[in-house]
């Protein structure tokens, strides 16, 4: 048994592909860290939409404020629905059970979600929900084909249904080409979804990895004195050498 | 000059201590009047680099070991605890685990070096020995290592690696139970490795690398020129061409320091995941037995030993081919017979070797990155044929050779 585990590893091991999903576009984010206001407001879209059900247990509330430039009460009386301290962790009420139940699967932890997806992928992912009445949950989605998850924020960008054109490619092969549109507008325009989507991942990019800021500021001082020692090893070495011949 | 401080030193602390402890001999074995060959270039910065990163490796597993919980449970989030909660905690785990990649980087170089001016060819064999010792320790410590942080591809790359050990006949199977402690990888094979990774194995580099120096600083160093230079010494005893070690080693090695530190500190802070080569994506995924991950590659550091083991079909002779890869490495004293050491006097065949040598490591650690789709793993075959054939190729290349004169002094 052991052996065909190896064997069936040793088939699937190729490959150094990081895209997530067979072969789907995935549009920019263009996230920019350092806009506080758009994380602030993905911050927002995060606790209201996406923390009911997932996760994202290695985060403090108290951190996400502070980075974020909001105030422990701000924090406390609108990000914190469920009470408890501002030093906590944002955890959720679900039961795993429950949520097992619910979606046919637990939902994720999101805390570093963005650091196995990659921002683009989540911006495609989450603007990619359409209308799919085989699904249990009425809804599918193009960058992750029969996902669990509904389309939690409908409300704001509206319903898209499919388009399927088939184009042949350069072998003459022809292939299916999907594409969305909207057919029933949500409380939002599409830039205005489109933007609501881009400070939430860059939201969730923050909180991959809250150290970020801070790591290239460091590191930028760290390369200047590293610079400067270089110059006096060098003179140094320059000075003890000069009778070597 | 030397003389006289030596004897300024014999009353005082330091004269207690010498009447009961060679301090100040070995200070002066091994730095102040160890001599060096004054021609040293870039390639020998590498040796006291490894040393360099051996000690962060070091100092900052100790710290990470004060917050990370060997429990399949929790060690997933203890790595991230000390990401966010852990004063400093991101700075020391992005220097382990970029120290990581850095030590294979260097020691590459390093033995490279080893390679190019024959620095493994007599009286120096034992000091190559000691040296491919401690290269396989440092994978058994960085593959243990990269099962702590329980994400998939710590997972899962485990599970292949110690399925390696199934295709062993007869024996592989119980083998591979015995060396997990569980049917599949879970958390008895994650104390194991921790215990290994933090004691065991760094305990046994530390003393392969006191006998690497020890055996080096028997016979001396090797030089660019591969000439020997204790056949030209003053009247004194000093060779002609040497210089001691301190301070002249010492304060250019800084200068190297220095370099690397740019380099190494310009990947820790701008670039840790580099581009997912250092921190794969899929490790920011809590380990899943359930759950394969679509692609599973090692490190890359393992890349070139398994494309070898891809590229042959029948799984337990990959195996033996992958670990005859390392092991051949370990033959090469007796493999180049060539009395010449170093590439600059030697034939234009064996740099054509040494050049298609290094090629071919390159392109299966390239290759092992990749899906094995067929033409893939036809190069993988062509490459570890190469990869081989060097080896064959330094048994017969001297018999008929054109090497140059080598000169009797070191060229500068």
């Amino acid at each position: 048994m052991k052996k065909q585990l190896f064997v069936l590893l040793l088939a699937l091991a190729p490959a150094w592909v990081f895209a997530a999903g067979p072969g789907i576009h995935l549009d920019k984010a263009n996230i920019d860290p350092t806009n506080t206001q758009s994380l602030q407001r993905g911050a927002r879209l995060f606790v209201n939409y996406c923390l009911s059900c997932h996760s994202a247990s290695l985060m403090r509330y108290e951190r996400m404020g502070k980075d974020l430039g909001i105030s422990e009460e701000l924090v406390s009386e609108n990000l914190m629905f469920t009470g408890g301290k501002v030093g906590e962790l944002m955890t959720v009420a679900t039961a795993p059970a429950d949520a097992k139940e619910w979606f046919g699967t637990v939902p994720p932890d999101l805390t570093v979600i963005a650091r196995s997806r990659g921002a683009d992928w989540l911006y495609t992912y989450l603007r990619s929900f359409y209308r799919d009445d085989s699904r249990n949950v009425g809804v599918n989605n193009l960058a992750f084909p029969d996902v669990g998850m509904p389309h939690v924020m409908w409300e704001l960008q509206g319903w898209q249904e499919p388009i399927i054109t088939t184009v042949k490619d350069h072998d003459g092969k022809e292939i299916k080409v999907v594409d969305l549109e909207l057919v029933e507008p949500g409380l939002m325009t599409e830039k205005e979804f489109d933007r609501a989507i881009r400070d939430l991942v860059n939201f969730l990019d923050y909180m991959g990895e809250p150290a970020k800021h801070d790591r290239r500021a460091l590191g930028v001082k760290v390369l200047m004195f590293l610079f400067v020692f270089l110059v006096l090893a060098y003179l140094l070495k320059r000075e003890y050498w000069k009778d070597v011949h | 000059m030397a003389g006289n401080t030596s004897e300024k030193w014999q009353g005082g602390l330091l004269g207690w201590i010498d009447a009961r402890f060679p301090l100040s001999s070995m200070w002066y074995d091994h730095l102040a009047r160890y001599y060096a060959p004054k021609n040293f270039n870039f390639w020998y910065y590498f040796g006291s680099l490894a040393l360099l990163v051996l000690v962060l490796q070091i100092i900052t597993g100790i710290w990470l070991t004060m917050n990370y919980k060997p429990d399949a449970a929790l060690a997933f989030n203890s790595v991230e605890y000390i990401m966010r909660d852990v004063n400093w905690g991101w700075l020391i785990r992005y220097m382990h685990s970029t120290g990581a990649s850095f030590f294979f980087i260097v020691v590459y170089l390093h033995m490279f070096r080893g390679l190019i001016y024959g620095s493994f060819k007599k009286p120096r064999e034992l000091i190559w020995i000691f040296g491919m010792i401690i290269y396989v320790c440092l994978m058994a410590e960085a593959f243990m290592g990269y099962l702590l942080p329980w994400g998939q591809m710590s997972y899962w790359g485990a599970q292949v690696i110690i399925s390696l050990f199934g295709a062993i006949p007869g024996i592989g199977d119980a083998l591979a139970l015995w060396i997990r402690g569980d049917f599949v990888i879970a958390d008895a094979t994650l104390n194991r490795f921790f215990a290994f990774h933090v004691i065991a194995v760094p305990i046994v580099l530390l003393a392969l690398v006191v006998l690497h120096i020890l055996a080096l600083h028997e016979v001396g160093s090797n030089n660019p020129d591969g000439v020997d230079i204790k056949k030209n010494k003053d009247e004194n005893g000093i060779p002609l061409d040497g210089i001691p070690f301190h301070p002249y080693y010492t304060v250019k090695d800084i200068v190297g320091v220095a370099v690397f530190l740019i380099v190494f500190c310009s990947v820790v802070f701008f670039m840790p995941e580099m581009g997912g080569w250092f921190l794969e994506r899929d490790n920011f995924i809590p380990a899943d037995p359930l759950k394969t991950p679509e692609h599973i590659v090692p490190l890359w550091y393992f890349t070139p030993f398994y494309a070898i083991l891809r590229a042959v079909p029948d799984k337990f002779l990959g195996v033996v081919a992958m670990g005859g890869a390392i092991f051949v490495l370990f033959l090469l004293p007796w493999l180049d017979r060539s009395p010449v050491k170093s590439i600059r006097y030697r034939g234009t065949v064996y740099k054509v070797a040494v050049a298609i040598f290094v090629v071919s490591f390159i392109a299966l650690g390239y290759l092992g990155t990749q899906p094995a789709t067929p033409v893939m793993t036809n190069f993988a075959r062509l490459f570890s044929l190469l990869y081989f054939g060097f080896f064959a190729a330094l048994l017969i290349i001297p018999s008929f050779e054109k090497t140059k004169p080598v000169p009797d002094r070191v060229t500068s």
